[in-house]
């Protein structure tokens, strides 16, 4: 992937002058009394692959739902291209379609076929006609290799090619910036690879992406930087070089050394 | 006996049973039109994000889940008809033909607003944020993604309340609507001499009412499942 290393450095030594994509500062997120995310202070650039690492409870969903605001915030602000998160209404809708999000449970329209799932949103949110988001819908089944599912509904996919279509399905929107919360742990294991190979291309076109996963085959091949987060704070973050060799805080040591030597 | 039958068959000349039947099916079409409508948006009312809809909707549910529904007719027709003289048709019996529709559709709409409510609790949160995730506000949600699956879990609980409505027709009676209760009342008053034929009558035709409506519901709860 050396186009995206190049791209990405040629980014960071201009990333003083551009505006970062997503702007999270002094976030503070509860639960009741469970103080999920702490001061949480997170910068993206156009173009950059961030993977979110941590252990399990750490705040990692939360911070990726925070940013469309599937979870609200108690204080701090986000923003997504220099613009603020709106509180409710329209606005919040349209800045949420910029955002495209990959649940880990996939979560496509049930009730829908594959293809009807890709153009919803084009047609009824970004005003499409049916006839252009069909056709953009089918090149997108293709890039990621199920075009020829479009007609079946979801339950008759197996779980690697539904998230293929999650993916293709917040792709549609055109979104500046996707969100992946851990797409490939509700997966079997002859299915994980599928998915991050369309992971890695779509890194590799450029996109913008926060990913939640435990897959390092995937923060190697695709990412700029990785972020350990723990107790709800981001405890350190480095280039995955950097950071699966010599982590520094005892947290991601020892993190490290459990997902590591199992 | 076979003067008993005789007896009984006159019972259908004397009396139009099929025409009172007739009117207790019109009765209950009209109202599941009406109870599947307004149940509609009181189930939008108490699943959508303003408290004040919420609240609304729940109020109207507790109240008139809880008011005999002989109490919603005869207040629309003593109250609203008689006292405040609103006359929904100029042709007196289809007046009360159409107030008792309303008591109906009033009465259950609370119960198809719950049906409805089950309904979204067999649709799993993430369909929900899938549909925000992107861009769709409430309404088109609910529109495109939360009701069209909520409805077909739904099959089951709604056919129960059309099955209650088509029985509680017979309740239209107390807002003077000529239907088959209120037939049944002048056939005991006039011939005694087949009582039980009376009874018989009237609970043989609501059965044969009421078990298609039960086999369909069946029927289409399963063809219609949402595969997960
Ligand atoms: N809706 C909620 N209500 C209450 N507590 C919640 C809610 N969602 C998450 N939490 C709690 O907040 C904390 C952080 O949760 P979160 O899901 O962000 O962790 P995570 O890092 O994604 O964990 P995992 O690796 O298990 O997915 C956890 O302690 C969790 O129990
Ligand atoms: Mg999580």
């Amino acid at each position: 992937m050396p186009n995206v290393a190049s791209s990405a450095s040629a980014d960071t030594s201009a990333g003083t002058t551009g505006e970062p994509l997503v702007r999270m500062t002094g976030v503070n997120k509860h639960f009741g009394d469970l103080h999920v995310l702490r001061e949480i202070n997170l910068e993206v650039r156009r173009g950059e692959v961030v993977v979110v690492i941590g252990p399990s409870g750490s705040g990692k969903s939360t911070l990726c739902r925070t940013i469309n605001r599937l979870e609200t915030i108690d204080d701090g602000t986000i923003l997504i291209d220099g613009k603020e998160l709106p509180a409710e209404g329209k606005a919040l809708a349209r800045l949420r379609a910029d955002v495209g999000m990959v649940f880990q449970s996939f979560n496509l329209f049930a009730h829908k076929s594959v293809l009807q799932n890709v153009t919803l949103g084009p047609i009824r949110v970004r005003g499409k006609s049916s006839a252009q988001a069909k056709e953009r819908a089918m090149e997108l089944l293709k890039r990621v290799g199920v075009d020829n599912q479009a007609a079946k509904l979801p339950a008759q996919l197996s779980g690697g090619q539904q998230q293929r279509v999650a993916i293709a399905r917040a792709l549609a929107m055109d979104p500046k910036v996707m969100l992946f919360d851990e797409p490939t742990s509700a997966l079997d294991p002859e299915m994980i690879n599928e998915v991050l190979d369309t992971m890695v291309s779509l890194a590799k076109q450029g996109m913008t992406m926060i990913v939640v996963t435990h897959e390092m085959g995937f923060a190697r091949r695709a990412a700029d930087r990785v972020v350990f987060m723990a107790d709800g704070q981001i405890v350190e973050q480095d280039t995955p070089e950097e950071f699966f060799s010599h982590p520094k805080s005892d947290r991601a040591k020892d993190f490290l050394g459990k997902i590591l030597n199992h | 006996m076979s003067s008993y039958f005789a007896d009984f068959a006159s019972l259908f000349e004397q009396f139009d049973v099929f025409q009172a039947f007739w009117v207790n099916i019109q009765l209950t079409f009209f109202a599941a039109i009406g109870s599947m409508l307004l149940g509609t948006v009181l189930a939008l009312m108490r699943v959508s994000p303003i408290a004040s809809m919420r609240w609304l909707g729940a109020g109207y549910v507790n109240i008139i889940r809880n008011t005999p529904l002989t109490i919603i007719l005869v207040f629309l027709v003593l109250g609203v008809w008689s006292q405040l003289q609103i006359n929904l048709s100029s042709d007196f019996n289809q007046n009360f033909f159409r107030y008792a529709v309303i008591g109906l559709a009033i009465y259950h709409a609370a119960f198809v607003c719950e049906a409805i409510r089950s309904g979204v609790n067999t649709v799993p949160v993430g369909q929900a944020e899938a549909a925000r995730a992107i861009g769709l506000g409430f309404l088109p949600s609910a529109r495109l993604i939360i009701f069209p699956q909520a409805l077909r879990g739904a099959i089951t609980p709604l056919g129960n309340t059309l099955i209650a409505l088509t029985k509680n027709t017979t309740v239209a009676a107390a807002a003077s609507v000529t239907e088959i209760s209120a037939l049944m009342k002048s056939m005991i008053e006039f011939r005694p001499d087949v009582i039980i034929a009376v009874f018989l009558t009237v609970a043989i035709g609501f059965v044969l009412i009421v078990v298609p409506v039960g086999l369909l519901t069946t029927w289409a709860s399963r063809k219609f499942a949402v595969v997960r």
